[in-house]
């Protein structure tokens, strides 16, 4: 059951996505978000999509996976692409019920709106898939590097992003036992009302609570036992490197956005 | 010795799959056959990973099988949901490191969780929570103190006796003395084996500590691989010890004594694994020798 979240999980590969220094890959899920706002045309978003089909291909990763990842978040789609549909203003009506009107400009705009969003869901998707944790907090630690010179507490933001991705499957797991002890117990968790529902939380989230508590206070102190004394003067084992590969990549990135732009100006 | 009526929890070609269809796709157990009687001690032993957790959550209905059937007094617990559901009350799982399911204001109160959720009336919860208190050795003037005053031990005692207080017929326990010092792991081994005295209930043990699981138990099942490699009384399996340690569980010392003198030609009988079996083997191999 908790087992099954896909939001946010590493799938191990050996893709040249997978390979891509983190950096690169964080930079372009930036391009592609931006171009992807921008994209106003049928043709721009044909672009945005081979681009982002492409790029899944290319990553091994199963389409079926990504759509797995868009279950948590159908609510909040659905109900964008409604708002979209009904309060947009426009001329070619299609049909009006008291205040409500339907044009074909709110379905066009729902329309998009509903194909960016998940476009936009299903690029980061393949980032978090593609690329271990670690590697993930390691690639925007050196990416927000320059933001030191101004005070911002880059490494220790970045350390305790690492602490907690890596405590997510730990803490998911250490629930699903306290749930199944508990269910063991004669616990109810999947019946009654909400409230009844939230009360019947409390003999997972008092252990939970707990045993979180002592783990942080147990790595606190196996952090400090073994000199860690924060950011200054460390240096990694493994240093990213940006290779060609990267490089053509970003270089491609670049030009998906600058291709959308040109299609804007020329109004395709 | 068991006399073999019908068994009272039993499994079919159970066999569970974790994260079927993923890359992670792990298969726990494969094919299991099982069976226990009213009234028997069982012990499973197995290193890490070997599925017997997996297997233990399947008897009360926690995991559902994804080929196979898990039976209890020969009815599908999955048949219906309500039934799933009497399951849990009937088949009483002890999870490892119980302790840190703790959760309410005082002992008593924690204990009482089960038997409340059975929906039991408020004297019969009351008589549960102090026999199953007194059973681990928690005394009167514990009950009303906060469990996370408790030492490690009792703490333990606590959860178990929660589990206990549902009455079950079936009490399976995930590695009870885990993490706990000799006298604590004694005392939790008492602790059930006095529980069983009193009550009857079938008991199944989780182990991987050999010594403490050889002297108590029935039959004993060897997990490895998410198969049962072994099954039968703890003499049958110890008999084995050249398998039990190819599969990387550690034989009691005095199997390794045995174990040794075989190999330096003696022929001690193959199924020694207390300090008594071993004391009468070598009285009987001396005396042998003295003969001669």
């Amino acid at each position: 059951m908790l087992k099954d979240i896909t939001m946010g999980q590493f799938f191990p590969g050996d893709s040249l996505v997978h390979r891509l220094d983190p950096r690169t890959k964080l930079i372009m899920v930036i391009l592609y978000i931006a171009a992807l706002f921008t994209a106003k045309s049928y043709v721009s978003y044909l672009v945005m999509a081979a681009f982002l089909i492409i790029s899944v291909r290319i990553s091994t990763i199963k389409f079926k996976m990504l759509f797995k990842g868009l279950k948590p978040l159908i609510i909040v789609i659905a109900f964008t692409a409604i708002l979209n549909l009904f309060f947009t203003t426009g001329e070619h009506v299609i049909f009006e019920v008291w205040r409500i009107k339907l044009t074909w400009e709110g379905v066009r705009t729902a329309a998009f709106m509903l194909v960016r969003l998940v476009m936009l869901i299903m690029g980061t998707f393949l980032l978090t898939y593609t690329t271990s944790p670690i590697s993930l907090t390691d690639g925007l630690e050196r990416l927000l590097n320059p933001l030191k010179k101004i005070k911002v507490p880059v490494h220790e933001l970045a350390m305790m992003m690492s602490i907690a991705m890596r405590f997510i499957p730990t803490l998911v797991e250490e629930t699903d036992k306290i749930m199944s002890a508990q269910k063991a117990r004669g616990a109810d968790f999947e019946t009654g009302s909400i409230f009844q529902r939230a009360k019947a939380l409390l003999p997972v989230m008092v252990p939970l609570f707990i045993s979180a508590f002592r783990r942080a206070d147990e790595l606190a102190i196996a952090m400090e036992s073994r000199c860690y004394h924060g950011g200054e003067g460390r240096t990694r084992m493994n240093v990213l490197r940006m290779e060609k590969r990267d490089w053509i990549t970003l270089l491609v990135g670049v030009l998906v956005l600058a291709l959308v732009i040109v299609l804007n100006i020329l109004g395709l | 010795m068991v006399i073999k009526l019908n068994p009272i929890i039993s499994t079919e070609g159970l066999t569970h799959v974790y994260s079927e269809g993923t890359p992670f796709e792990h298969v726990a157990i494969e094919n299991i056959d099982f069976a226990a009687y009213p009234g028997e001690y069982l012990g499973i032993i197995g290193h890490t990973g070997s599925g017997k957790s997996t297997f233990i959550q399947h008897l009360n209905g926690l995991l559902k099988p994804t080929s196979g059937v898990v039976k209890l007094d020969g009815e599908d617990i999955h048949s219906s949901k309500k039934f799933t559901r009497q399951v849990r009350f009937q088949v009483g799982l002890v999870f490892q490191y119980p302790e840190y399911q703790l959760f309410e204001e005082t002992v008593y109160k924690d204990i009482a969780f089960g038997p409340k959720n059975m929906k039991l009336s408020d004297a019969e919860i009351d008589k549960r929570v102090r026999t199953a208190a007194e059973l681990v050795g928690i005394s009167e003037d514990m009950l009303e103190k906060s469990p996370f005053n408790l030492s490690g031990g009792q703490k333990r005692r606590v959860a178990i006796a929660g589990v206990m207080a549902m009455q079950p017929k079936v009490l399976i326990l995930d590695e009870p003395t885990a993490g706990l010092d000799p006298e604590g792991r004694e005392e939790i081994i008492e602790n059930i084996n006095n529980y069983r005295k009193v009550t009857g209930t079938t008991v199944i043990m989780v182990s991987h500590s050999m010594e403490e699981i050889a002297k108590s138990v029935d039959r004993l099942f060897v997990f490895h691989d998410g198969n049962i490699d072994m099954r039968g009384t703890p003499s049958e399996v110890f008999s084995h010890s050249e398998r039990l340690e190819e599969i990387g569980l550690t034989v009691p010392q005095v199997t390794k004594v045995a174990m040794r003198l075989r190999q330096m030609g003696l022929e001690p009988p193959r199924d020694i694994y207390t300090t008594e079996h071993l004391k009468a083997a070598l009285l009987k191999l001396k005396g042998g020798e003295a003969d001669a």
